[in-house]
């Protein structure tokens, strides 16, 4: 389980949100929900010790970050990255590898099979050797996926994941979560729109410069909490037709 | 073709001519490495001003008689440690913090360069003199050389991923900023080297051009490091060639050798595709008309 206590994050004295608190269950997906600017890529940052954080405890297990910082695997929002890189998919999986052997150590041959199979798992393996920026932006996202197989994480935070995908992409991560749930590992995933929120979450965190609500999606996804987090014509329009189907 | 056996012969009879040849081909291999790493991190900027802000450095050394590599050491880091400083502290940004910082320890660089009326020609700092390599500059460039082989051998896998994304190394708890800082060092050892045979003002060729031709070739980083190095040394053997043969200033022979090969591979390098798309092009145009 990461707990997450009284942790307060600001931007030159303009706090994003303070004092939140909330845990995240292990052998569960959670979902992070909220409007645009209401702070989900702030708190996992801040989880991650990736911002400076004003007041808060993280911990995992009882562990502290630095204890636990080797457990995580992040599959950030590739807004940002360089597609033009010299590196082929095969190489950008097997950088997975690399927060545990450290420094001076190659990865092994063991850890170039694991790699293949992780291509495998999420439907790459033949295209292990194109470079990066010849992939569809499903194909990219199953590939930062396959990396956080390779880490063998027990934390697991993916920011937007199933933006701009496409179906096959999305079913193949889908498969991989569940597969993570089951091992008992805790799943962390930032999601902006609302649909499939119930089809894709166990629990559900929504998030509008604070917490709004946690717990079982069932009784968190309601139409009274979307209705105070994003607005009246939102939750009519989601809860219209037969109730949570969405 | 006349002119090629003149040069070998002068090679084989002058030892100046020899060691000219020798610090050149080390200087091109170990800018081409380092400057890999410079244009994939998006640094050419930073290349740049790291090779002005090293003036004063250089003037310094003269002036208190210690290795030119350790004054200009101390200032290439006090310089990229202010560039991070200014952004980092301010809602400046990255590429006008260096602007500021560089332009400032340049001019300092002059201004202690005249204080110090030593032998040192200024003309010499600013546009290289290959040909007046001592044995003593031949040794340092050989350490500096094994120094940025070791470096790039030892940290290939940390260079590698704090340049295609830094943010991942940093989930796993590696300390970005330490490499960003050592990556600076061996840059302004590089530079330094770098001073003899092309000068500050166009050890950024060297540093950008080799890498950037390099990167027009190939989608495997090890390979790019390696093809750099080699375009870095053939740019340094042909422009001391032509140097040799018509006379001309050998740093700027080296930089047009070198963005020579560029604008070769930008025409014809696979992954640029002019001369394919112009072919792909004319071939639809064809069809579109038969």
């Amino acid at each position: 389980m990461l707990e997450v206590q009284n942790l307060t994050v600001a931007y030159s004295d303009t706090p994003v949100f303070t004092d939140v608190a909330v845990n995240f269950n292990a052998g569960k997906i959670t979902g992070i929900i909220g409007p645009n600017g209401a702070g989900k890529s702030t708190l996992i940052k801040a989880m991650l010790g990736l911002i400076k954080t004003q007041t808060g405890t993280v911990t995992f297990n009882g562990h502290t970050l630095k204890q636990f910082q080797k457990q995580i695997a992040y599959v950030e929002q590739r807004k940002d990255l360089d597609l033009t890189f010299p590196i082929n998919v095969f190489d950008v999986v097997l950088t997975g590898t690399y927060g545990r052997l450290g420094l001076f150590r190659q990865p092994s041959k063991a850890d170039r099979k694991r790699c293949l199979e992780a291509l495998k798992q999420v439907d790459l393996a033949e295209f292990a050797d194109r470079q990066i920026g010849q992939l569809s932006g499903g194909q990219l996202q199953r590939v930062f996926v396959a990396r956080a197989i390779l880490q063998k994480a027990d934390l697991i935070i993916l920011d937007e994941p199933f933006v701009g995908i496409d179906l096959q992409s999305e079913t193949a991560i889908m498969a991989i979560l569940h597969g993570w749930r089951d091992a008992g590992k805790t799943i962390i995933v930032v999601h902006h729109d609302l649909n499939k929120v119930s089809r894709y979450f166990d629990d559900l965190v929504i998030l509008n410069h604070g917490i709004v609500d946690y717990g079982p999606v069932a009784d968190v996804y309601t139409p009274t909490n979307i209705e105070r987090t994003f607005s009246a014509d939102l939750s009519a329009v989601l809860f219209a037709q037969g109730g949570a189907q969405a | 073709m006349n002119s090629v056996t003149t040069f070998v012969t002068a090679l084989g009879r002058y030892d100046f001519l020899q060691s000219a040849l020798i610090t050149a081909i080390m200087v091109g291999i170990m800018s081409g490495m380092i400057g890999s790493f410079i244009i994939l991190r998006g640094m050419s900027m930073m290349g740049d001003a790291i090779s002005h802000a090293v003036l004063p450095g250089v003037a310094v050394a003269y002036m208190l008689g210690i290795n030119v590599m350790i004054g200009a050491s101390i200032f290439g880091i006090l310089a990229a440690g202010l560039i991070g400083l200014v952004a980092s502290r301010s809602k400046i940004k990255t590429d006008t913090s260096i602007g500021v910082v560089f332009s400032a320890f340049y001019a300092l660089g002059f201004i202690l360069i005249s204080l110090a009326e030593s032998s040192t020609n200024l003309h010499h700092i600013l546009f290289g003199n290959i040909l007046a390599v001592s044995d003593t500059d031949m040794m340092t460039t050989t350490v500096v050389l094994g120094l940025v082989i070791l470096f790039v051998v030892f940290f290939y896998k940390e260079l590698l991923i704090t340049s295609f994304d830094p943010t991942f190394a940093q989930t796993y708890g590696f300390r970005v900023q330490i490499l960003h800082y050592a990556l600076m060092l061996v840059l302004t050892l590089v530079t330094v080297s770098a001073l003899q045979t092309v000068g500050i003002i166009l050890v950024v060729a060297m540093l950008i051009t080799p890498a950037a031709t390099a990167f027009l070739w190939t989608d495997r980083l090890a390979v790019m490091l390696g093809l750099a190095a080699t375009l870095g040394a053939i740019s340094s053997v042909v422009g001391l060639y032509f140097s040799y043969t018509f006379n001309w200033a050998s740093g700027p022979a080296i930089v047009l050798v070198a963005a020579g090969l560029f604008g070769i591979s930008f025409v014809v390098s696979p992954k640029q595709a002019l001369l394919p798309t112009l072919f792909k092009g004319k071939a639809r145009l064809r069809r579109a008309t038969a």
